[in-house]
């Protein structure tokens, strides 16, 4: 099958990556704007396409915790869950200061990591 | 008339781009600081990893793009991998395009704009945009998602070379941002009720569906969640009206 490295020419990436990324996003957005522009606001549609997405984001959220890539797949699951409870409670009690719960969220897990050493 | 009009919308438009010194833009650029290393570390040359930041620009996308480049996967299995998780893409646009279009705004800009939502853009556009008159948001968005855009670009172009020597630590702690910031920015952007249920439905049904179904979690997690916590708020709509 044809794959990113099928190819020994220079363009070749570029065409995988256009194929591949760009038009396997953009595609969802054209839809999107589609769909978008038969919505009435305050409609019943609207607020369930809202829920949807919302949802949607919080799944990848959930996910870039618990399935990390990167660097942080090292820290331990534990450490990563209890840094962005504390980070999100300090949120919360802070007024929903978003500021807040990051630094304290970070906080948490760097200063664990260095606890763990 | 019309030169005032443009005026006033160059003036939305740079208010949009001003946009670029907020905690959102700020925090995307560090996320981009963590995508740029992963690029680096995964062997993807400079001209490609600057090429798939505007092409792409969605972070999730770019990280399983480059995650299908490493395992050597074909072009229809990356497309696949990618078309999947950017499915998300089409409810956030779908969402974000009646708060910013008027009747007269013509669909092919829409579709052209388009292109700069990504979850950033859309919570910091669905934050601010009540704040700004309906006739002018479109040059507000297009201000703010072209000019994020661009920096990107631009950083990840500057910091390429230098990005490998960031201590593991450091790396680690861009990573975790990205969901930190997501978390709080879009809990305390939601104004509705259905859409605090649906956050708390979607973080449980993510990690839930990626044990049973990993190629579509996501997917699942959103339109279930997101049909539960609609179907919720109405239940709960009814009840408090009789």
């Amino acid at each position: 099958m044809i794959g990113y490295a099928s190819f020994d020419t220079w363009w070749w990436p570029y065409v995988f990556i256009a194929i591949a990324g760009w038009l396997a996003t953009d595609m969802w957005r054209w839809i999107g704007v589609l769909v978008g522009n038969r919505l009435e606001q305050d409609s019943a549609a609207l607020t369930w396409v809202r829920a949807v997405a919302t949802a949607l984001l919080a799944a990848v959220i959930a996910k870039l915790i618990i399935y990390p890539t990167g660097e942080l797949a090292d820290v331990p699951l534990a450490l990563r869950l209890v840094a962005v409870s504390v980070g999100f409670a300090v949120f919360l009690a802070s007024g929903k200061r978003i500021w807040a719960g990051i630094v304290t969220a970070l906080g948490v897990l760097i200063g664990g990591q260095l606890l763990i050493g | 008339m019309s030169t005032l009009s443009a005026e006033r919308g160059a003036y939305w438009f740079l208010k949009g781009a001003r946009g670029i010194a907020s905690l959102p833009a700020i925090i995307l650029m560090s996320a981009f600081v963590g995508f740029c290393g992963f690029a680096v570390e995964a062997g993807i040359p400079f001209g490609q990893t600057v090429f798939m930041t505007g092409m792409i620009w969605a972070l999730p996308a770019k990280v399983l793009l480059v995650g299908s480049i490493l395992a050597g996967a074909s072009l229809p299995a990356a497309f696949l991998t990618v078309a999947l998780s950017s499915i998300r893409l089409m409810p956030m646009v779908a969402a974000l395009i009646p708060e910013i279009r008027t009747p007269k705004t013509p669909t092919w800009l829409l579709l052209l704009l388009s292109h700069f939502i990504a979850i950033t853009a859309y919570v910091f556009t669905m934050e601010r945009i009540r704040d700004v008159p309906r006739e002018h948001r479109v040059a507000f968005f297009a201000g703010f998602g072209i000019t994020v855009t661009t920096a990107n670009i631009v950083l990840v172009a500057v910091i390429y070379s230098t990005v490998s020597n960031l201590p593991a630590m450091l790396a680690g702690a861009l990573f975790f941002l990205t969901p930190v910031y997501f978390l709080t920015s879009i809990w305390a952007s939601t104004r509705d009720r259905a859409g605090h249920i649906a956050m708390v439905f979607g973080l449980a049904l993510g990690p839930l569906f990626h044990q049973v179904a990993p190629e579509f979690d996501i997917l699942y997690a959103g339109i279930v969640g997101g049909t539960l916590a609609f179907a919720a708020d109405r239940l709960w709509q009814g009840r408090a009206a009789s």
